[in-house]
């Protein structure tokens, strides 16, 4: 196993592919291994791209590829696509419009499957990250499944997400709850020779000044109803969503209570809506000074048009997350995040180990033939567990 | 988590029919397998380093233009060069069997001719793994 | 009552004996369905054709909607043209074939040209390498086409030529071998592929994009409608489709919206619709079910003829006109048991015969294993000949009109193939549809629920899931030297060499700045082909102008 992990740091293709497998498969001692690693990771710039099926995210992503080369970045790409739920299996189908780049050496393409997550990325994705941050990889782009209700795991693990819309999806639209604009740094109308594209940019920028109004205890004009009478129409036009309302603590303004926006509210991602006004794409106009919102920008990913200013806006982004402490919030956000993994991951595995699994199910006849009530079951299954796991051997490396 | 079968399903070379590359990838989708479609026209570079990165256990090349004696053992050459050994290649489409001795020499475990129920070749994979399941 | 109204009694009485009588000796099967699995009832009769007006719904031979055919006396006047899809190797190999075959009586030619000539490769090119004269003939220049065609006057035969991204190449190509033979370009005949959308959908060879694809496409209709009259300027596909694994009424009506999208881009770039109109042709398969393809060639030829004159608003009845070409289908074919090809190929023939085709290519029993041997593919022309000769069926004209199951089949196909049409018309046209994947995604569904019936054997195949037997690997099937590769580089190498350099730079830096604007490229690529610029620089310069295709993979 150190083997294979020092031929990742190396930057060894068939080593960092091999480590992949492994974590997919669950294999605890590649994840011991890779996690017990304290120095070898952070340096990567991880980049999601989410946004409904059919936005054009793999031919963005391919371009987008191209860009980054150009500037001399090595580039990991993490594809997600969903496993059948009913064989198991899947046809990860995104690699193919990013094959252009399959014999760059600076450019590793890897194709996920969710095998069951419902997040949008798989359980394996944050670690796959890791192992490409460790060899040596400059950029990691993480392709989701699509954007939807709760697909929004993402942002847990990227830096930077980078949420696609197409001008005129109509009926096939993903339903989604309020959150999806909360979920993107960056938003880019892709597409954007439809006819709407630039309707699209318009309420979206709207949409994003709202909010960052609503955030700042700014009561926008038309009131609070605006957003909720506005957000339907408008959501229904990007294809992000269906149904939208917004949420309690959007309404911060009834309070008279200025939010200070470096506290995160619960559920918001801390950093949305505060980007500083030197990114925002020059043709805004519309939008006040005193307002400072994500960057909405238009591509054609299919001629690579706007594609330019879309790494540009990326990359100095990052030099923005960093210079404000945003990017250390995130991380760190991140990692709490992945404790957590890590902790339900352990406590999943000892369930099932065979002594569990029956003590679990001797409590499970006991309850049914109530001679036992659920809570102490439940407490006395707790009691094991942890007895179990401080008596359990953890992978040594 | 488990272990899911890896398949990359290539098209080497310039042929455009892709009717059974697509039925064979739906079927190992549907018989569990993790399935990579490449696309059309793949040089064997294209395809191995493909199958590398995505660390597949068998490759599927599939091709009906009669280039399949050059197309073939390229791609086995490059995988063993990269050190890729333990992956499993196997072919389908319009191969002649009196090639099929020479492609199988030049390592392709198996040929699927025309008519192969897709069921033949998911036996085929299951039995013949390089790699073992567990 | 009236006699329907005692027949539909009649009728519900016999059908509860009969369903009785199965409850004891039941039918073959469950459900009983075409090739298309559309359901197939146990009898028809008058009661499915209560509303058949005959002049509104076929018309008589050679009159609108033209159900029946096209011409008014069909193969009296004269046979369809057997037209044999060949070629492969070097032009010179290829050359051999063509003369063998119009020696045996074949009456068109029909040229197959291999994989890097229809992607606008040259055979020296890296990409090209094992696939030099593989599936067609290697043409690389002019002077491979003046050896195709050496010998053969191109005054007294009709081509068809199998290409479609590079079409205007090839076709340019043709005019200047013709010329070269004193035979000036309004004396042609034939046709060329020239279907680029099919190629997006179906068929792979694609190389620009759809835009500059539709301009190269509209430039041919309109340089032809000039100067070659009596040519083809497209063969709008359903082969492909059907070989994709779409169902009948799938190729019909993806074929039509293709045709729909064909003639809106001529439209668009200012010609008359009675200009190209009668210039359009068609390709369309035929599968095992006999009646379900006739029924699909008659119902196709009613919905274009509607298309044309109620959509398009097309005056010349020429326009109105389905012509087409049939190709019996290569993917039924098995490789066990050859010989059952022959048969096969016997059943499809006849159907596209029923059908009212205007040309026919019959396949070779080989054709699951290899390209066709001499003995193969004489034996294909033979199926034609004596269907033509032998069987009674050309005698008159649409014999299987009035069958009331036929009738039937050919409506419930024109139905469909409408539904398709305007769900194609509600995504924004086949562009966009292509765009979308819609197409693709349907054909595919198709293909795939009819593999996993065979697999169920709910889809009997003789010899392949029923009546196998133990076979040795056949013997003697056509090889294309390996050696085809070295020699085109020669040949290449020589021609660089002894071309006027000056000339080919010239002509390509004019269609360089053409493709720039919106000259008709026809006249500069005509100047670069005389100039022995190569296929493969040609199709450089324009891959560089206008880009290339990437494709949009569903599953």
């Amino acid at each position: 196993m150190n083997d294979l992990i020092r031929a990742c740091f190396s930057g060894d293709v068939r080593a960092v592919a091999r480590l992949i497998t492994l974590l997919e498969n669950g294999d605890r001692e590649a994840y011991a291994a890779l996690y017990r690693l304290k120095d070898h990771a952070g340096r990567a710039q991880v980049i999601g791209i989410t946004g409904p099926p059919g936005a054009g995210k793999s031919t963005l992503a391919d371009k987008l590829i191209a860009q980054f080369r150009l500037r001399g970045l090595k580039v990991g790409v993490l594809a997600v696509d969903p496993s059948s739920p009913f064989s198991g299996g899947a046809i990860l189908g995104d690699r193919l419009r990013m094959q252009g780049h399959a014999t760059d050496p600076g450019v590793f393409i890897r194709s996920l499957a969710t095998r069951g997550s419902l997040g949008g990325i798989s359980k394996a994705t944050h670690a796959a990250i890791r192992v490409l941050d460790a060899a040596g990889y400059d950029i990691v782009l993480v392709e989701t499944v699509g954007v939807g209700q709760s697909e929004i795991d993402i942002v847990r693990v990227a830096d930077l997400v980078v949420l696609v819309s197409v001008p005129g999806l109509g009926d096939d639209i993903q339903v989604i709850k309020a959150g999806i604009m909360e979920i993107g740094d960056i938003f880019v109308v892709n597409k954007a020779d439809r006819d709407g594209a630039d309707r699209v940019v318009r309420e979206i920028r709207a949409m994003l000044e709202l909010q960052a109004q609503l955030r700042r205890g700014q009561i926008p004009k038309g009131g609070p109803d605006t957003l909720a009478a506005r957000a339907p129409e408008f959501l229904h036009h990007t294809g992000l969503a269906e149904g939208w309302e917004p949420r309690a603590d959007n309404e911060s303004g009834a309070t008279g209570k200025e939010e200070s926006i470096t506290t995160p509210t619960p559920g918001v991602r801390p950093g949305a809506g505060t980007v500083s006004a030197a990114l925002v794409n020059q043709e805004a106009g519309t939008i006040s000074a005193a307002l400072t919102i994500a960057p909405v920008l238009k591509t054609i990913a299919e001629t690579g048009d706007g594609v330019k200013e879309l790494a540009d806006t990326i990359l100095n982004h990052f030099e923005t997350l960093s210079r404000t402490g945003e990017l250390e919030r995130k991380r760190l956000e991140s990692i709490r995040y992945q404790l957590g993994q890590f902790v339900s991951n352990e406590i999943a595995h000892l369930m099932s180990l065979p002594e569990l699994a029956a003590a679990q199910d001797e409590l499970a006849r006991k309850v049914f033939s109530r001679k036992m009530d659920v809570y102490s079951a439940g407490l006395a299954l707790f009691h094991t567990i942890i007895e179990q796991g401080a008596s359990h051997e953890h992978p040594q490396t | 988590m488990e272990r899911k079968i890896r398949v990359l399903i290539a098209k080497p070379g310039l042929d455009g029919h892709d009717r059974g590359a697509k039925v064979i990838a739906r079927a190992l989708r549907d018989a569990g397998m993790e399935v990579i479609y490449t696309g059309l026209r793949q040089t064997p570079e294209q395809i191995v380093s493909a199958a590398i990165q995505e660390d597949v256990d068998v490759i599927g090349l599939s091709i009906l233009s009669g280039a399949h004696n050059h197309l073939f053992p390229r791609v086995v050459e490059l995988l063993k060069q990269s050190g890729a050994e333990n992956v499993l290649v196997f072919g389908g489409g319009v191969i002649p069997e009196e090639d099929i001795p020479f492609l199988k020499s030049k390592g392709i475990a198996e040929v699927f001719g025309p008519g192969t129920p897709t069921s033949k070749t998911i036996e085929f994979i299951r039995a013949n793994l390089k790699r073992p399941l567990n | 009552m009236t006699d329907l109204e005692k027949l539909q009694q009649d009728l519900t009485t016999w059908t509860t004996k009969v369903e009785k009588a199965n409850e004891k000796y039941p039918e073959r099967k469950k459900q009983f369905v075409t090739g298309s699995n559309a359901p197939v009832k146990r009898v028809y009769t008058p009661l499915d054709q209560k509303d058949f007006d005959y002049e509104k719904k076929l018309g008589l031979p050679g009159e609108f909607p033209y159900t029946s055919g096209v011409q008014p006396t069909m193969y009296r006047g004269r046979l369809w043209t057997m037209r044999q899809y060949a070629g492969f190797g070097t032009a010179e190999e290829s050359n051999a074939r063509y003369k063998y075959l119009l020696e045996q009586g074949q009456t068109g030619l029909s040229v197959a040209f291999d994989l890097p000539t229809q992607i606008g490769y040259d055979s020296d090119h890296p990409l090209s390498e094992g696939e030099v004269g593989k599936v067609g003939v290697a043409i690389d220049s002019l002077a491979d086409m003046e050896t195709l065609f050496g010998g053969i006057p191109l005054d007294k035969v009709s081509t068809s030529m199998t290409i479609n991204a590079p079409a205007a190449v090839l076709l340019a190509m043709y005019i200047a071998v013709a010329e070269k033979q004193g035979v000036s370009a309004d004396k042609l005949n034939g046709t060329i592929q020239n279907d680029i959308l099919k190629e997006y959908i179906a068929r792979g060879t694609y190389i620009f994009p759809p835009a500059p694809s539709m301009r190269l496409i509209t430039d041919i209709f309109e340089y032809c409608a000039k100067n070659v009259p009596n040519w083809n300027t497209i063969s709008i596909s359903g082969y492909h489709i059907r070989e994709a694994g779409s169902t009948a009424v799938q190729e019909v009506a993806f074929t039509l919206a293709d045709g729909i999208a064909y003639v809106e881009a001529a439209l668009k770039a200012g010609l008359d619709v009675d200009e190209f109109g009668p210039r359009l042709s068609f390709f369309f398969n035929a599968h095992n079910d006999l009646f379900e393809e006739v029924a699909k060639f008659r119902a196709a030829r009613r919905v274009w003829a509607h298309i044309m004159r109620d959509r398009f608003g097309a005056k010349n009845p020429k326009s109105w006109m389905l012509r087409f070409h049939t190709q019996t289908g290569g993917s039924t074919l098995t490789a066990q048991q050859p010989d059952n090809n022959i048969i096969r190929v016997t059943l499809q023939a006849l159907a596209a015969v029923l059908g009212g085709t205007q040309s026919l290519h019959t396949n070779s029993r080989d054709e699951a294993l290899a390209l066709p041997t001499e003995e193969a593919v004489r034996i294909a022309l033979r199926t034609q000949q004596i269907i033509a000769y032998e069987s009674g069926v050309a005698e008159t004209v649409d014999p299987l009109a009035g069958s009331y199951y036929v009738e039937s089949l050919t409506d419930r196909i024109e139905t469909e193939v409408l539904q398709y049409i305007k769900r194609i018309d509600d995504l924004g046209g086949a562009v966009k549809a292509i765009e979308q994947g819609y197409i693709q995604q349907e054909i595919q569904d198709s293909a795939y629920a009819w593999q996993m019936d065979v697999e169920k054997n709910e889809r009997i195949i003789v010899g392949l899931n029923k009546f196998q037997i133990k076979e040795n690997p056949p013997k003697g099937l056509l090889r294309v030297d390996p050696a085809v590769g070295e020699r085109q580089k020669q040949k290449l190498a020589a021609l660089r060499s002894s071309r006027d350099q000056g000339a080919v730079e010239r002509t390509l830096a004019a269609l360089r700045n053409a493709a720039r604007g919106t000259d008709n490229l026809m006249v500069p690529i005509l100047e670069a082909v005389k100039a022995y610029a190569t296929l493969g620089e040609i199709c450089g310069v324009l891959r560089e102008e206008f880009g290339e295709y990437k494709p949009n993979v569903m599953f």
